[in-house]
């Protein structure tokens, strides 16, 4: 059993291809300014229900993603936006989704927590907290049984690896060797209950060598680093070797859901310092330093991702809601 | 019983899901059936009650899969499983044990459909049992059969004969929805004639066991023989003549069969073996209240268990089920008001 801490890893060593470190680049800053839209949208009323953020913690479902095909499953979590955008839900079906519009991925019957995407293998984003894990098991074991080399990812945070489902799931894709890998964006705090006074191990990747099976916890604002340790996971579940956990110690900048400042349990200090581990400058400065990318090639991409992300909001917010007479729908 | 043309054999309950199990695992590759004790059980050939028995020796270990005591967690598993092709059917021991799943069945197999739009389908079939009447106590005993109707998206079966336990859960093996299948150990070794060839019995349709004109009884599951033997007394002693009505299916529930029989009859009583509070009779009495008042000669009567746990002794476990005696006496009290 091994369990390695790569800090910045993604420096040196293997150079990505640098269309994927492109692609990457994008992709978080998708995320970024997607979101960061869809909070000006809950403050002006358009949003139902809870909407929670995943600013600060691009780098893990785009690091995870970006070594996935379109026919390997997801689940999500309830912070679930990143994810979805990483793995290729179009921005206007989730804008959409998320405002309650008919247009949207689920028709508007999901909303922000619970974006499904068949399509592009996200199956669910599951907002129990946990619950999402033994679900993934199961695709995992439709995967074995079909002779299918796709493989299955949960995505999950601190708090989940503290419920039963965590401890159920990983056991049964121990035992069963099912080609899963569970994903732990470890942001540090449940809500406004913080990791050391929730959970017995110091890294959450410990809890692998209970079930028999790999764990790792690396830098989860380092993408290069979440890729890398990701690719290798995906490869011994499609050579049926099976499931990984992977603990991605990130942070998210901004407070549970929009209602929370985020400030009554952490302090500025804090938020300062992580936010100068942003993963996106990360990024933005290894490919200059590498010479990938010129700022001015950089600023065009931004142009381009606010100018998508205006579009996809601009598609939601014109969009109609579904009509009172199909609210019946889809119940069975 | 007969159907004309077919060759009628009698076996027991048990018999008959171990049947439609095996039939329609045989006719569909995509259904598997996972649960504890599953491959061996006490006897070496599969299940505690040998309702899984022989099906890992044709089907093998990973269709027929022995799981962890786990219940969340497999449950949650074969619901991904449903998502992603696969129709899981899932046996959990004793219906007490939904509690330990009742997070995935209903936050989870009930509500996906629904919350992503119709994307997704839930092809799983939950096979359980009511543990009611061996002695096996509070938490081996329940019957929490109106708690899954009270669940949009989850369908729920209470067979009470073999013919219909087999051709029931075939039906709910091909169904697409998330359905809890209640099997009862009252009845595990009851005995009646099903056809040799292939058959089903939709989901939703009543069935008038016993055809009467003096009053409706609406019997559930494991009250179903109790209530056709009421009945035998009733013509017999007073010359009552019940009708006695088997929803098998409670969701979708056959309202149709059961009001008309009430519009017929004009007096209606519903049995089960589950709590009075709340229970499947509650519901059935709303309907025909909201529906069919007007033609109503007494007040409904409900007879179920008491509001007290399943008691281990059998001195007092006897007095928490309804008996033949309790449908009698509550049938003379609306047939004398």
């Amino acid at each position: 059993m091994y369990k390695l801490l790569r800090e910045a890893e993604g420096e040196g060593l293997e150079r990505l291809h640098s269309d994927l470190l492109i692609w990457m680049y994008t992709k978080m800053l998708e995320i970024r300014r997607f979101e960061e839209k869809i909070e000006e949208e809950y403050r002006k009323g358009l949003i139902p229900g809870l909407v929670h953020l995943s600013i600060g913690q691009e780098a893990v479902a785009v690091g995870v993603c970006a070594n996935l095909r379109d026919d390997d499953y997801v689940i999500g979590t309830h912070r679930g936006h990143g994810i979805a955008i990483a793995k290729g839900v179009p921005l206007d079906k989730l804008a959409a989704e998320i405002l309650g519009k008919e247009t949207g991925c689920c028709k508007g019957r999901g909303g922000s927590m619970r974006v499904a995407y068949v399509d592009k293998g996200l199956l669910y984003s599951c907002p129990i907290v946990g619950t999402g894990l033994p679900l993934a098991v199961g695709a995992g074991l439709s995967i074995k049984l079909r002779k299918t080399n796709q493989v299955a990812v949960c995505f999950f945070g601190d708090g989940a690896s503290n419920t039963g489902d965590f401890h159920e799931a990983l056991n049964l894709a121990s035992i069963w060797r099912l080609p899963v890998i569970f994903i732990c964006e470890n942001n540090m705090y449940a809500i406004s209950v913080h990791v050391k006074k929730s959970t017995s191990v110091e890294n959450i990747s410990d809890r692998a060598r209970g079930y028999n099976i790999p764990g790792f916890t690396v830098d989860g604002n380092d993408v290069i680093a979440v890729y890398k340790i990701v690719r290798e996971a995906v490869q011994r579940a499609r050579n049926g070797e099976g499931p990984t956990l992977i603990e991605c110690k990130t942070y998210r900048i901004v407070g549970h859901g929009t209602t929370d400042p985020g400030i009554a349990y952490r302090t500025i200090e804090e938020i300062e310092e992580w936010k100068r581990k942003c993963p996106i400058d990360r990024l933005r400065r290894y490919l200059i330093a590498n010479g990938i990318l010129s700022e001015e090639d950089l600023n065009r991409i931004g142009s381009e991702v606010e100018a998508r992300v205006r579009e996809a909001i601009k598609f939601a917010e014109e969009s109609p809601y579904p009509s009172p007479d199909q609210v019946a729908e889809y119940v069975y | 019983m007969y159907i004309r043309g077919c060759t009628m054999r009698e076996i027991t309950y048990v018999e008959a899901l171990n049947e439609a199990l095996r039939e329609e695992m045989r006719r569909d590759e995509r259904v598997i059936v996972m649960g504890e004790d599953v491959q061996l059980g006490y006897s070496g050939r599969g299940g505690l009650f040998l309702v899984t028995a022989d099906l890992m020796r044709e089907f093998g270990p990973e269709r027929v899969r022995d799981t962890p005591i786990s219940e969340e967690g497999f449950v949650g598993a074969a619901i991904g499983a449903a998502i992603t092709g696969l129709k899981p059917v899932v046996e959990i021991m004793y219906a007490d044990f939904l509690l330990c799943c009742m997070n995935q069945i209903v936050n989870v197999a009930a509500k996906l459909r629904y919350s992503t739009g119709g994307q997704l389908k839930v092809p799983i079939v939950i096979r359980t049992m009511i543990g009611q009447g061996r002695g096996v106590g509070s938490d081996h005993s329940q019957v929490p059969i109106a708690w899954f109707m009270n669940v949009p998206g989850l369908k729920v079966v209470a067979p009470s004969t073999p013919y219909d336990a087999k051709g029931l859960l075939k039906s709910a093996i091909r169904d697409e929805s998330p359905i809890i299948f209640f099997e009862s150990f009252l009845l595990y070794r009851t005995k009646g004639f099903v056809p040799t060839e292939e058959y089903i019995v939709p989901l939703g349709e009543a069935d008038v066991k016993r055809k009467g004109t003096d009053l409706t009884i609406v019997a559930i599951s494991t009250m179903v023989p109790c209530a056709l033997s009421a009945a035998k007394k009733l013509k017999e002693e007073f010359n009552i003549d019940a009708e006695v009505i088997d929803p098998r299916t409670l969701v979708p529930l056959d309202k149709k069969t059961i009001i008309n029989s009430v519009m017929k009859t004009n007096r209606l009583i519903i049995v089960e073996s589950g709590v009075k509070t709340c229970g499947v009779g509650a519901e059935i009495a709303s309907i025909v209240a909201e529906e069919t008042f007007d033609y109503l000669d007494a007040p409904i009567k409900r007879v179920a268990a008491p509001h007290i746990p399943a008691p281990a002794s059998p001195a007092l476990e006897q007095l928490t089920i309804p008996s033949e005696n309790d449908i009698i006496r509550a049938v003379r009290e609306i047939l004398q008001g």
